[in-house]
C-alpha cells in the first residue's frame, strides 16, 4: 500500500470515527474504577442520567442536545489533567472533576482556556471569590462553610457554648483533608474549644493509631474529612473503641450509604453533613426511570438512583443545566460557548419554586450567584444513619455557616492567590 | 504503673496485631518468590479478587452481570439465593486454583527462562488485568462480608484492666478481629510449614525453590509445582482479603494493602515464611510506636513512610533482609 493510500485510509477512518457534531458538550471526569470508585460511580450515574433525561424528555436544553464525554480519572490527579486536556478540544462547556487534587491542577488551566469549572462543595474554597477566580464556581457550599456549619450545629447541641469542649478532626492527609483546618482553628479560638488534629494517610485502610489516640484523649466530638475507604474504616474503628456514634460527624463527602453499611448495626447513630437532601420519592427520579433507565440509557446499572451521591451528581447536573439555560437566555443563542456559560453561571438564581418545577423540590437550598460570590450561601443539613432501616434521616433543616469567620479567610486566601498569579481582581 | 507506660504497652500490643495483618499479605509474596523467583506484584489484587469472589458468591451475584445485560438486553443481577459462608469459601478456593492454573498456562509457561524483570513486568500486567476482571465480574460497589467475624474491643480485657494506672487509664484495647487474625495466621503458618516439611508435594516445592534444574532432573513437574504455589498464594490472598475486608468492606482499595506488605518483605526477606511473620511484627510495632511517640510532634500520619524507613535501614546493613537467604555471587 502506498503512502498516499495509507494517508487516505487514515483520514477516512478518522472522519468515520469522529463523533457526530453535538452542540452542548459536557465532559464527565468520572472514576468508576480504583479505590474511590464506590463514591465516583453513583455521582457520575446521577450526573449523566440527568443530562440524558433532558435529552430524552425535553430534547436537550433550549433545543440543543447534550453530548456527554466520559473520561475515567481513577481519582488520580495526573489522569484527571490528561482527561481535561483530551476533552477540552471537543468544545467542552464545563468541568466537574469531583476531586480537590484535580481541581487545584485545573484552576490555572481552565482559567487560561476560559472554560468554567464547577467544584460543588469541594476544591479550592477561596474560589468563592469570583473577582479573583473568574472561571471557577463552588456553589452551593464549600469546605469552610461545612466546618462552620458543623460547629454551629454543635453550638446548638450545647446550649450555644463549646467552651472547654474537646473536638478532634480526623482528616484525609491531602489537600482535600487539610482544607477545613484553618477555619476550625479560628472557630476554636472564637468558641473556646480545644482542637486535636489527626491525619490519616491515603487510602486510610489502617487507622488504628488515630483511634487509639482518640480513645486516650476522649474528645467530646470527632469531626471527619474523609473519602473512600477512609470513611468505612473510620466508622468501624469508632464503633470498635466504643466512641458514641452520635458524637461522630462526617462532612458531606463522608456521609453516603456505602460509608456506613460495611460496619452494619455498629454504624447506627453516625452523623454527617449533607448539602443535598435525599428523597427517594422525588418526581425527577420517576422521570429518570421512565425516560432513561427503562429506555436502556442508564449511565450505570440503575441501582444507585435516590442514593446520597447519585442525588448529588444529579443536583450538580441540574445546576449546570440551569446555568446553560440562563446563558442561552442572556445571549439569545442556544449553541452557547464556555464564556457565555460562565455568564450564565455568574448570574444564576436557584429558587425553591424552580426546584419544585424541576421535580427536585427541597434537594438544595435557594441561592444566587454573583461576580463577588461564586460560592452560594453555604447551607448544610445534619443527617443521621438509621442502621435498622438502612437509611439516612435528616435531623435538621439547613444550617447557616458563620460568614463572619469564613469570608475573611476567603478574602485573605484569594488575595494571596491573586498576588502569586499577578491577577487584578475584577468582574468580567 | 504510670498511665503512659500502660498506653505504650497498648500501642505495642496493637502494633503487633497490625503486624500480623501485614504478614498475612506478605506471606503470599514469599510463597511465590521462594518457589519461582517471581516478585508477584499482583498479590494485593489477588487478595481483592478473592474477597470480591467470596462476597459475590455469598450474595448469589451473577458474575459479569453488567456485561451480560449490556449484550443480551437482560436485567439479571442475582441468582436469588445466598450461599453459606463455608461453601462460598470452598468455591472461592476452587476459583483461585483455576486462576493459578490459568496464570501458569497462559502467562508463565510462555516466559520460562526469561529475566526476572520480565516476569515482574508480567505480574504488573496481571495485576491490572485481574483488577479489571474483578470489576467486570462483581462490580465496583462496596460489599459487606457477612462471615460473623467478631469486631470491636475486647470488653472483658478493658474491664479487667481499667484503672490500673489511675482513673485516666481506660483499660487495654485489643480488637477482637485482630485476635482472630493472629490465630488464623498462626494456623496458616503452621500448616504451610507442616505442608512443606512433611508432604510429598511440599518437599517437591522446597526442591524447586532450592534448584529448578536439580528438581527437574529427579522428575518433579515444575508446571504442577508452580500451579500449586500460585494456588497456595491464592488461598493466602483469600485469608488476607477476608481479614482486611472485614474492616472496611470488600472494595478496590483492598488491592493497596500490598503496599503494607512491601516493607515487611524488605525487612523479613523475600524467601522466608518466618521472616514474613517477624518482619510484619517489627514493622507493625515500629510504625505504631513511632506514630505514638513522634507523630503528634510532626503532624502525624507517619506510619506509611516510617515503615519504609525501617525497612531501608535493615536493607542497608542486610540486603537479603533479616531472614532471607544470603546472596552469594561467584565470579
Amino acid at each position: 500500500m502506498t503512502l498516499k493510500k495509507l494517508a487516505a485510509l487514515a483520514l477516512t477512518t478518522t472522519l468515520a470515527a469522529a463523533p457526530a457534531v453535538a452542540d452542548l458538550v459536557i465532559p464527565d471526569l468520572s472514576y468508576r474504577t480504583g479505590p474511590y470508585a464506590a463514591g465516583g460511580t453513583p455521582f457520575s450515574d446521577g450526573y449523566q442520567d440527568y443530562f440524558n433525561l433532558l435529552n430524552a424528555r425535553d430534547g436537550g436544553i433550549g433545543g440543543e442536545a447534550v453530548r456527554i464525554v466520559e473520561c475515567e480519572t481513577g481519582y488520580n490527579t495526573e489522569k484527571g489533567v490528561e482527561c481535561y486536556e483530551s476533552t477540552k478540544g471537543e468544545g467542552a462547556l464545563i468541568y466537574q472533576p469531583l476531586s480537590t487534587g484535580i481541581t487545584y491542577q485545573l484552576i490555572p488551566k481552565a482559567t487560561a482556556d476560559q472554560i468554567p469549572l464547577h467544584t460543588m462543595g469541594y476544591g479550592r474554597t477561596s474560589a468563592a471569590k469570583g473577582e479573583v477566580f473568574n472561571w471557577v464556581f463552588n456553589y452551593p457550599a464549600n469546605y469552610w462553610d461545612a466546618a462552620s456549619v458543623m460547629v454551629n450545629y454543635l453550638l446548638g447541641e450545647n446550649g450555644g457554648s463549646l467552651d472547654g469542649k474537646k473536638i478532634a478532626l480526623v482528616y484525609h492527609n491531602s489537600a482535600y483533608g487539610k482544607e477545613p483546618i484553618r477555619t476550625l482553628e479560628n472557630l476554636s479560638a472564637q468558641h473556646g474549644f480545644k482542637l486535636d488534629l489527626l491525619a490519616v494517610d491515603h487510602p486510610g485502610q489502617e487507622q488504628k493509631s488515630q483511634w487509639l489516640q482518640i480513645r486516650r484523649s476522649r474528645p467530646d466530638y470527632v469531626l471527619m474529612w474523609g473519602w473512600g475507604v477512609m470513611n468505612q474504616v473510620a466508622v468501624q474503628e469508632a464503633a470498635n473503641i466504643g466512641f458514641p456514634m452520635e458524637n461522630f460527624i462526617g462532612n458531606w463527602w463522608s456521609g453516603a450509604e456505602h460509608d456506613v453499611t460495611p460496619a452494619g448495626a455498629a454504624a447506627n447513630g453516625y452523623k454527617s453533613l449533607n448539602m443535598n437532601r435525599i428523597n427517594a420519592e422525588l418526581p425527577v427520579f420517576a422521570d429518570i426511570k421512565k425516560h432513561v433507565h427503562d429506555a436502556g440509557n442508564a449511565a450505570g446499572d440503575g441501582s444507585n438512583i435516590g442514593k446520597v451521591l447519585y442525588t448529588r451528581g444529579m443536583y450538580a447536573a441540574m445546576l449546570a443545566a440551569e446555568g446553560i439555560a440562563n446563558a442561552q437566555s442572556i445571549h439569545g443563542v442556544s449553541d452557547i460557548t464556555p464564556a457565555q456559560l460562565r455568564d450564565g453561571m455568574e448570574s444564576l438564581e436557584i429558587t425553591n419554586a424552580r426546584m419544585e418545577e424541576l421535580g427536585m423540590g427541597g434537594v438544595g437550598p435557594a441561592f444566587s450567584v454573583s461576580c463577588s460570590d461564586h460560592g452560594g450561601n453555604g447551607l448544610g443539613i445534619v443527617q443521621q444513619w438509621n442502621a435498622g432501616e438502612g437509611k439516612w434521616v435528616a435531623l435538621t433543616d439547613y444550617i447557616t455557616p458563620d460568614d463572619a469567620v469564613t469570608q475573611p479567610l476567603i478574602d485573605e486566601d484569594a488575595a494571596a492567590f491573586a498576588a502569586e498569579n499577578n491577577i487584578t481582581p475584577g468582574c468580567l | 504503673m504510670p498511665t503512659n507506660v500502660l498506653y505504650l504497652i497498648e500501642v505495642l500490643a496493637n502494633g503487633l496485631m497490625a503486624g500480623v495483618m501485614y504478614s498475612l499479605v506478605a506471606l503470599g509474596f514469599v510463597l511465590i518468590f521462594k518457589a519461582s523467583g517471581i516478585f508477584n506484584y499482583a498479590q494485593g489484587v489477588m487478595a481483592l479478587f478473592a474477597a470480591l469472589t467470596l462476597a459475590g458468591i455469598m450474595e448469589g451475584q451473577v458474575p459479569f452481570a453488567h456485561m451480560i445485560n449490556a449484550v443480551f438486553g437482560t436485567k439479571i443481577h442475582h441468582f436469588g439465593w445466598h450461599v453459606p459462608a463455608l461453601a462460598a469459601i470452598a468455591m472461592t478456593v476452587l476459583v483461585m486454583i483455576a486462576f493459578a492454573w490459568a496464570v501458569q498456562r497462559f502467562v508463565f509457561r510462555h516466559l520460562v527462562g526469561q529475566e526476572p524483570i520480565i516476569l515482574f513486568m508480567a505480574t504488573i500486567g496481571l495485576a491490572y488485568f485481574l483488577e479489571g476482571v474483578g470489576d467486570l465480574m462483581w462490580g465496583s460497589d462496596i460489599k459487606t462480608l457477612a462471615l460473623g467475624l467478631p469486631q470491636g474491643g475486647s470488653r472483658w480485657l478493658e474491664d479487667a484492666t481499667a484503672g490500673w494506672g489511675g482513673d485516666d487509664f481506660y483499660g487495654f484495647f485489643i480488637d477482637k478481629l485482630d485476635i482472630v487474625a493472629t490465630g488464623v495466621a498462626i494456623v496458616l503458618v503452621a500448616s504451610l510449614i507442616a505442608f512443606s516439611q512433611y508432604t510429598k508435594h511440599g518437599r517437591a516445592m522446597r526442591a524447586v525453590a532450592d534448584d529448578h534444574q536439580a528438581a527437574l532432573s529427579v522428575g518433579i513437574s515444575l508446571n504442577f509445582i508452580w500451579i500449586l504455589v500460585w494456588s497456595l498464594a491464592g488461598f493466602v490472598a483469600l485469608v488476607a482479603g477476608i481479614m482486611w475486608g472485614a474492616k472496611s468492606g470488600v472494595q478496590f482499595s483492598l488491592s493497596l494493602i500490598a503496599l503494607k506488605a512491601l516493607p515487611v518483605l524488605m525487612l523479613g526477606g523475600f524467601t522466608s515464611i518466618p521472616g514474613a511473620i517477624v518482619g510484619g511484627l517489627i514493622i507493625g510495632m515500629g510504625e505504631k510506636l513511632f506514630e505514638y511517640t513522634f507523630g503528634p510532634m510532626i503532624g502525624g500520619a507517619t506510619e506509611n513512610w516510617f515503615a519504609y524507613v525501617l525497612a531501608l535501614i535493615v536493607l542497608v546493613f542486610r540486603p537479603q533482609g533479616l531472614f532471607g537467604e544470603k546472596i552469594i555471587e561467584r565470579v
